[in-house]
C-alpha cells in the first residue's frame, strides 16, 4: 500500500512528462514544416542548414535562376566559395562567388551572432522604451532562473523526494528559494503593469482591429497565467514551511533547521491554523498545479503568439544584413530583361524549369523567412505604432500583416495534414483573402516597421513581394500608377514630360 | 549666371572622364521647386571647381517608382540601359540629388552590375566641408535661424545616414530643433514607395499633414530637406497650414548654395 502511495505518481508524473514532451515534438515538427512552405532564401553553411532547406537539391532547384556566382558558389562548396577559398580553378569566378555572398550577407556569422546575442539575448531593442524593457527584462530572466527550480521540481517527482536540493545546498537553499520568489515576486508586478497597460490604460496599439478577440486574449491569459503559477509557488513553500514547523514526517530535513522563505512567510499566518492533513493536501495540490501549469503552458506557448521566447533566437541570427533600401533582385526577370535587350543569347535548355512566378500571392511564394518572422511575432503592435499609413487612419497595420501570414501558414498546414502532405488547392490565398489591395497599396516604404521591431522581423518586405503580385501577375494597380508606368517607360521619367526636354534645365541655369 | 554644364559624353569625347558623375534624377531636371536645387548643386561644383559631369539627355529614371511599386520589368528595363551608360562612360563615382536614385544606384544597381562609389549631396557637401574645401560666410543668412530638418527615409532607416544632414547645419551657426519624430524614428512624408504618384489610400488624414504639423510645433522658420520628395510634400503641408510668409522648405544643398564663400 505505502509502495503503491510512492510508486504512483512517479509514474503519473513520468506520463505527464513523456505526453508533454511528445505533445510540443509533434507541434515543433509541424511548425518547421510550415516555415518550410516558404522558398529557400540563401545559402548557409550553419548548422540549421538542414533544419533551413529540405534538401540540397531543392536549393540548387531554386537558385537556378540566380546568377552565375550564386551558382559558383554553390558548385565548388558553399562557404569555401564565400571564403574564396573554393576549390573551383577560375580564380575570377571564385572573386564574384566572394563579393556575391558578402553583398548578400551570406557567410557573414559573425555578425549574425553578434545580432543574435545583443538583440534577441540581450534584448538590446527593448530597452528603446526602458521602462518597459526592464519590466520586459525582469519576466524573462525570471522565466530563465526559475528553470533552475524547475529541475528541482522535475527530480523530485521522478524520484518521489521532498526538494531533493536542500540537503545539498544546507543553508543556502533558503535563500536560493527566496530569491525565486522574490523573481516571482517582480514578475507578477511586471505582469500586473502589463495587464492594466492592455486593459485598463488601453493603449492605442492594443486596441487595434487585428486586436480583437483570440489576439488580446491569448496576451491576457499568459500574464495572467505568469501570476497564477507564482501564487501556486507560494501557496507550495508557505503550507511546506508550516509543515517542516509542525515537525511532519516527510517535509522536515534531517540536520535541517525549519525552512521559512522570504516572501511566502508572509502567507505563513493564514495557514498557521490547518489541520496537517489540509496542509498536506494543499502543498501537494500546489505543487501538482505548478508543475501542471508549466507543462500547459510549454504547449499553450507553441501555439500562441509567445514562441518568440525561442524564435527570436533563430529570426535575428537570419535577419537580412543588407541595407533596409534594398530590394531583392529578380533573377527570373533580369534573365527576360538581357534577353529583350539582346544583352545575352538565350541558353536555357528546354528541360530547365523556367521560374514564371513573380511576386507572392500566397505564403508557399514567400520565403521561409518570411514565414519564421510570422511565427516570431509576438503581436506587439510597435510596428504598427509608427507605420504612417497606420497613423493616418489607412488600413495597413504591419503587425495583422504578420499575424495574416502565420494564420494563412497554420492554414495550409492544417489543410496538408488532412491531405496525407499533399497540397489541394482551397481556393484561398494569403493576398485576398487575409490581406487587402487597400492594405498592400497604403506602404510607403519607410522602413518604420523593420526599425521598430525588437526582433528584427521585417513586414515590408512581405508587402513588396506582394504588391510585385499585383503588378505583374494582376496588373490591378491604380491608373496613376499605370500612367507613371507608362511614362517611365515612353519618357524615362515618371512624369510626363517629354524625354527631349530633360537637359533643358541646363538652359535655364545659363 | 553663366555656366557650362559639362556632359559625360562631351568628356568622353575629349578623352576624359569625370571624376564625380552628378545624377540629377526625374525631379531635379523636370520639377519646377527642385530644379533649384539642382541649380543650387552645380552652384557648388563649379564654384568649387570640381571635375564633374552629368548625363543630360542620356539619364533616365532609375526604376525606383517603378520597382516599388511592384513592376520588377520596368525597373530592370530602366535600370540595365542605364548601367550601360554609367559603365560605358567609366563612372566610378556618383553623386545624387535624390535619396531615391541614391538608395537604387547604390544598393540594388551592383545586382545587375552597376558597381559605383555612390554619394548623396548630403553627404558630399559635409566631405567637402571636412575638407575645408567648401568654406562658409560667417555671417550667413541662416545664423542662429530656427532650422528643423525632416529625415528623408530612404537617407535615413533605408541607409543609415542621419549626421551628414545634421553636421551641414551645425555649420551654420543655426538654431537646429529637432521634431518629436527624428532620425530612426522620423515619420515619413508619406511620398515613398511610389506614393508619390498615386492618391492615398482611404484615412483620416494626409501623412503629409502629420508631419509637417510635426515640423510646425517646433517654430522653426526653415523645415530643411533632402529628398525632392520630402521637398513636394513639406511645402504642400506648409500651404495647407497656409504658413507659407512664415516658414520656408528648403533643401539642404540650397541652403549651402546661399551660404557659400
Amino acid at each position: 500500500m505505502e509502495l503503491a502511495a510512492f510508486i504512483i505518481p512517479i509514474i503519473l508524473f513520468f506520463i505527464l512528462l513523456v505526453g508533454a514532451a511528445m505533445a510540443v515534438w509533434n507541434r515543433i515538427m509541424h511548425i518547421k514544416r510550415n516555415i518550410l512552405l516558404g522558398k529557400p532564401l540563401y545559402f548557409y553553411k550553419s548548422w540549421v542548414e538542414d533544419w533551413a532547406f529540405p534538401s540540397k537539391k531543392e536549393v540548387a532547384y531554386q537558385t537556378r535562376f540566380v546568377n552565375g556566382h550564386y551558382e559558383s558558389a554553390l558548385t565548388v562548396g558553399g562557404s569555401s566559395a564565400c571564403n574564396g577559398t573554393g576549390k573551383n580553378s577560375d580564380e575570377a569566378e571564385n572573386n564574384a562567388a566572394k563579393v556575391f555572398c558578402l553583398q548578400n550577407g551570406i557567410n557573414k556569422n559573425a555578425e549574425r551572432m553578434r545580432n543574435m546575442l545583443l538583440i534577441a539575448l540581450g534584448q538590446k531593442k527593448m530597452f528603446e522604451r526602458p521602462l518597459v524593457g526592464i519590466m520586459h527584462m525582469v519576466i524573462y530572466v525570471g522565466f530563465i532562473l526559475i528553470n533552475i527550480e524547475l529541475l528541482e521540481i522535475i527530480l523530485d517527482g521522478l524520484t518521489g523526494q521532498h526538494r531533493l536540493f536542500a540537503p545539498v545546498f544546507g543553508s543556502f537553499y533558503t535563500w536560493l528559494i527566496g530569491f525565486f520568489e522574490l523573481v516571482g515576486l517582480l514578475v507578477s508586478m511586471s505582469c500586473v503593469v502589463f495587464l492594466v497597460r492592455r486593459n485598463v490604460l488601453k493603449l492605442g496599439r492594443f486596441q487595434k482591429p487585428e486586436m480583437v478577440g483570440w489576439a488580446s486574449l491569448d496576451a491576457n491569459l499568459i500574464l495572467f497565467f505568469e501570476m497564477v503559477l507564482v501564487t501556486l509557488l507560494y501557496t507550495m513553500n508557505a503550507t511546506d514551511s508550516v509543515l517542516q514547523a509542525r515537525g511532519v514526517a516527510g517535509y522536515v530535513h534531517e540536520g535541517m533547521e525549519p525552512m521559512r522563505f522570504l516572501i511566502s512567510q508572509a502567507l505563513i499566518p493564514i495557514y498557521s491554523g490547518f489541520s496537517n492533513e489540509s496542509l498536506k493536501l494543499l502543498e501537494r495540490v500546489a505543487w501538482w498545479g505548478h508543475i501542471c501549469g508549466i507543462i500547459s503552458f510549454s504547449i499553450y506557448v507553441t501555439y500562441s503568439k509567445h514562441l518568440h521566447i525561442v524564435l527570436a533566437f533563430f529570426n535575428t541570427y537570419y535577419a537580412d544584413l543588407r541595407n533596409r533600401g534594398q530590394m531583392k533582385n529578380m533573377e527570373n526577370i533580369t534573365k527576360e530583361v538581357k534577353l529583350a535587350m539582346g544583352l545575352i543569347e538565350d541558353t536555357t535548355s528546354s528541360e530547365e524549369v523556367v521560374d514564371m512566378n513573380f511576386g507572392a500571392k500566397d505564403v508557399q511564394q514567400l520565403s521561409w523567412k518570411n514565414i519564421l518572422d510570422a511565427y516570431t511575432c509576438t503581436e506587439c503592435g510597435r510596428c504598427t505604432s509608427v507605420c504612417p499609413a497606420n497613423l493616418t487612419g489607412k488600413k495597413l497595420s504591419p503587425r495583422k500583416i504578420m499575424m495574416d501570414t502565420r494564420d494563412r501558414a497554420e492554414l495550409v498546414g492544417i489543410q496538408l495534414d488532412n491531405n496525407n502532405g499533399q497540397w489541394q488547392d482551397d481556393g484561398k490565398a494569403l493576398y485576398g483573402h487575409h490581406i487587402s489591395k487597400e492594405e498592400i497599396l497604403a506602404c510607403t516604404t519607410c522602413n518604420a516597421c523593420v526599425e521598430a521591431c525588437p526582433v528584427n522581423i521585417n513586414p515590408l518586405d512581405i508587402i513588396l513581394q506582394i504588391r510585385r503580385h499585383i503588378t505583374m501577375e494582376e496588373a490591378n494597380v491604380p491608373d496613376a500608377w499605370k500612367s507613371m508606368f507608362a511614362n517611365v517607360e515612353n519618357t524615362q521619367a515618371p512624369w510626363a514630360f517629354p524625354a527631349s526636354d530633360r537637359f533643358k534645365w541646363a538652359e535655364e541655369i545659363k | 549666371m553663366s555656366l557650362n554644364i559639362p556632359t559625360a559624353a562631351e568628356l568622353f569625347e575629349k578623352g576624359q572622364t569625370p571624376d564625380v558623375l552628378f545624377w540629377v534624377g526625374c525631379a531635379g531636371a523636370f520639377d519646377d521647386r527642385y530644379k533649384s536645387v539642382t541649380k543650387a548643386i552645380i552652384q557648388i561644383l563649379s564654384h568649387l571647381k570640381i571635375n564633374y559631369a552629368v548625363l543630360g539627355p542620356e539619364e533616365g529614371c532609375t526604376g525606383d517608382p517603378a520597382r516599388r511599386a511592384g513592376n520588377e520589368f520596368l525597373f530592370q528595363m530602366q535600370a540595365l540601359p542605364n548601367i550601360t551608360t554609367l559603365n560605358n562612360y567609366g563612372i566610378k563615382r556618383i553623386l545624387t540629388a535624390c535619396p531615391h536614385c541614391f538608395n537604387t544606384i547604390k544598393n540594388e544597381y551592383p545586382a545587375l552590375g552597376g558597381n559605383y562609389d555612390v554619394q548623396h549631396h548630403s553627404q558630399f557637401i559635409q566631405e567637402l566641408i571636412d575638407k575645408g574645401l567648401l568654406k562658409l560666410k560667417g555671417e550667413g543668412e541662416f545664423k542662429g535661424k530656427r532650422i528643423t530638418y525632416h529625415d528623408s527615409c530612404y537617407l535615413g532607416r533605408a541607409n543609415d545616414i542621419y549626421e551628414a544632414p545634421r553636421a551641414i547645419l551645425e555649420q551654420l551657426d543655426a538654431d537646429l530643433v529637432e521634431m518629436r519624430r527624428a532620425k530612426k524614428n522620423g515619420l515619413c512624408c508619406g511620398a515613398g514607395g511610389a506614393q508619390m504618384f498615386k492618391e492615398p489610400e482611404k484615412g483620416k488624414k494626409d501623412i503629409n499633414i502629420e508631419r509637417t504639423e510635426e515640423a510646425l510645433n517646433t517654430d522653426a522658420e526653415v523645415i530643411a530637406v533632402a529628398c525632392p520628395f520630402c521637398m513636394t510634400m513639406m511645402s504642400d503641408g506648409v500651404k495647407h497650414f497656409e504658413k507659407e510668409s512664415k516658414v520656408r522648405v528648403l533643401d539642404l544643398a540650397e541652403i549651402i548654395a546661399k551660404s557659400q564663400i
